[in-house]
């Protein structure tokens, strides 16, 4: 990997960063409500994934989801907006933080059922395989998410198709508050894939480059018709599981040792300095810009208009429908001689 | 005009519609090699008519609707048979949380373009393997759901159902797949959300749908002998839901029985009963009454399923007893 994208790899794990800093800090001034899930120290499998993917390739993931849908090239503006619930959000403030898509680049969307986009996202890959379009997806969860019945039923399927898809999982380690030993039998995540004969590899979560290398293999093994990769990317989430977690759970010596395994301050540290890449002043001017480029974002959501009123039905049916508001209470205006007309082969018959 | 059957005529509009569009496929288990293509024989033949495009399917439910709606949302368009509607219990998260939500939560840029068909159904299964779900995919935003009860409305329906841009719940009925009527060999469809009026009739209103329009039909040859005379509305698609005939049914007759198979209470029956009323108070002699399955998991011995369903006299006797009551 050249210098430049070495710099640009930095540069992204520090936006996600920052923008999560500045949700944080706009869901405790009210601007944000509901659920709020941060990804504060797992920025590295997120920014190493994405770089090893074509563009146009497919994503799926769970509902840490700002740092993904603005790695896909969703403006931080209609992230944040859509944190806001504003009209030029993602969604237009229909589906918030946890519910972010960028279709441009085939982001399919953050879903916040636990485990229920794994099937979506291979019902995805069925058709790029149907359609031989060479893409391949990539389908982002939580450790908690390899014990629900949709993922031995999405890897199964996707093994026995050789469908072109990669399962991702952040494996953080905790199950909302429930670590790992207390809520998966097998703790190596990546072992899982054994039960259906499915390429596996676990990887250190907090090392982009490590992260970009094992994607790109499981990308190429989708891309050769060799099917399905369940990759662990292991790593550790600086803050609570929401703005709602109080984290009292987690041992503080734990959260703090990890601290130091800081996936972004490593990467500086040993390869953009060490190697002499960037210098300290360039990465604090790297810093400045990533700040104002957030705040620019909050500002922007800051003055947005919220959706109107009058858009609530659009888009319950892709054409609209006379008689769907409170189910069928609305009365069609009848046009009731063609439809006797059509049925008169059947009618007294049976 | 041939007469085929219900199943017959399910399988011709899945043939016509794969001819139509190769991105329509079929997934489901055991519709290719178990019994040539299908538990109940619907799909029988179309796998080697169509190869590659019908796949036998791990028993898998939420798979099969999650995989349905994926594919769908990128560009095909998947038939997805659960064997009964039983099974699509499993697959509940992907129906309601994905399904139905994603064009709307996504605001518009997701569409998916499905179909799911199950039969609902009894015939000695016992209490796991005969329920009706009606009512709670009816009353789902963004959902469409339909229930025909003659060939030809199957044939129309899943046809308009396959090229619709929503995610349609198609209840097919086990008790219907042998029964036969007219379908014209040229091509035509029905169209969704449209109620139609299977028999004239000026005494009193009947409304129902699926086994139970069959039902009350019967029903009404029965009542024809007693000089009742019946007009009966099937809804054939349960949401959006159509009342504009049932409305203007019960302005000649001032008399109207809701007809359905699944459970009494919150169903789609007290539903019916409560917008007509709304909207044809004035016009009532009497208060609109409802024929339902009795609120029991169904028993697997014959007289105990025999008493816990509603059949044609179910709905003779009611007619009668609205008939003969002074208000």
């Amino acid at each position: 990997m050249d210098n430049q994208s070495l710099i640009s790899l930095y540069r992204k794990m520090l936006l996600v960063r920052v923008f999560e800093d500045k949700s944080a800090e706009m869901y405790t001034k009210a601007r944000i409500a509901g659920f709020l899930h941060l990804t504060n120290g797992q920025e590295a499998i997120a920014v190493g994934a994405m770089s090893a993917l074509n563009a146009d390739d497919d994503l799926f993931t769970h509902y840490r989801d700002h740092g993904y849908a603005i790695l896909k090239g969703a403006s931080p503006e209609s992230v944040m907006a859509e944190l806001f619930g504003r009209a030029t959000g993602t969604t237009g403030g229909r589906g918030g933080s946890m519910h972010l898509i960028h279709m441009d680049t085939n982001y399919w969307g953050g879903y916040a059922i636990v485990g229920g986009h794994l099937t979506l996202a291979s019902g995805v890959a069925a058709a790029n395989q149907f359609h031989g379009n060479g893409r391949v997806v990539t389908c982002v969860m939580g450790d908690g998410s390899t014990n629900i019945g949709t993922f031995h039923a999405a890897l199964n399927w996707a093994q026995l198709w050789k469908l072109p898809i990669i399962f991702l999982v952040e494996n953080n380690q905790f199950a909302m508050g429930t670590t790992i030993r207390n809520h998966s039998a097998l703790p190596d995540v990546y072992r899982k894939a054994d039960g259906y004969g499915m390429a596996a590899e676990q990887v250190d979560g907090n090392d982009v480059l490590a992260v970009h290398d094992v994607i790109a293999r499981a990308a190429a093994r989708g891309r050769a018709g060799e099917g399905p990769t369940l990759v662990e990317a292991v790593t550790y989430r600086h803050r609570g599981h929401s703005m709602a977690d109080p984290d009292v759970q987690r041992d503080k010596a734990e959260i703090a040792d990890w601290k130091k395994r800081d996936p972004i301050h490593r990467f500086a540290n040993e390869v953009l300095l060490k190697r002499g890449i960037a210098s300290p002043q360039d990465l604090e001017e790297i810093s400045a810009e990533v700040e104002a480029r957030v705040d620019k974002a909050a500002e922007f959501a800051e003055n947005s208009p919220e959706p109107a009123l009058d858009t609530l039905y659009k888009h319950i049916y892709m054409e609209p429908v006379s008689n769907m508001q409170v189910g069928g209470s609305l009365i069609r205006p009848p046009q009731i001689g063609a439809r006797v007309a059509s049925s008169e082969g059947e009618n007294g018959r049976q | 005009m041939a007469e085929i059957t219900y199943r017959e005529a399910l399988k011709r509009a899945m043939r016509e519609e794969m001819q139509h569009d190769p991105n329509v496929v079929i997934w489901g288990e055991d519709i290719v090699a178990y019994n040539n293509g299908g538990a109940y024989g619907v799909t029988q033949g179309l796998a080697k008519e169509f190869a590659g495009r019908v796949r036998d399917v791990p028993i898998s439910e939420e798979a099969i609707i999650g995989l349905g709606v994926g594919a769908a949302m990128n560009g095909m368009r998947p038939i997805c048979e659960i064997m009964t509607v039983n099974f699509t219990l499993v697959a509940w998260d992907q129906i309601v949380n994905h399904a139905a939500k994603q064009s709307h939560m996504f605001n518009g840029l997701l569409k998916v373009p499905m179909v799911i068909r199950t039969p609902n159904g009894h015939g000695r299964t016992a209490s796991t393997h005969s329920q009706n779900f009606d009512s709670w995919f009816a009353s789902i935003p963004g959902l469409k759901v339909i229930a025909p009860s003659t060939p030809y409305d199957a044939k129309g329906l899943l046809k308009s159902a396959i090229r619709d841009n929503d995610p349609v719940i198609f209840l097919e009925h086990l008790q219907l797949y042998g029964t036969k009527g007219e379908v014209p060999d040229e091509e035509y469809f029905v169209p969704i959300g449209e109620s139609v009026y299977r028999r004239r009739g000026a005494d009193v209103t009947v409304v129902s749908w699926g086994r139970m329009a069959f039902e009350s039909n019967k029903a009404a040859n029965m009542l024809a002998q007693d000089g009742i005379d019946v007009e009966l509305i099937d809804l054939r698609t349960l949401r959006p839901l159509d009342l504009t005939l049932a409305l203007e049914s019960i302005k000649k007759t001032n008399r109207a029985i809701v007809v359905e198979e699944g459970w009494r209470s919150v169903g789609l029956g007290a539903e019916i009963a409560a917008s007509l009323q709304e909207q044809a108070f004035d016009y009532l002699d009497a208060p609109i009454a409802r024929v339902a399955g009795l609120e029991v998991p169904m028993p697997y011995a014959k007289n105990l399923e025999r008493a816990t369903l509603p059949f044609a006299d179910d709905v003779v006797a009611a007619v009668k007893a609205m008939m003969q009551k002074q208000y």
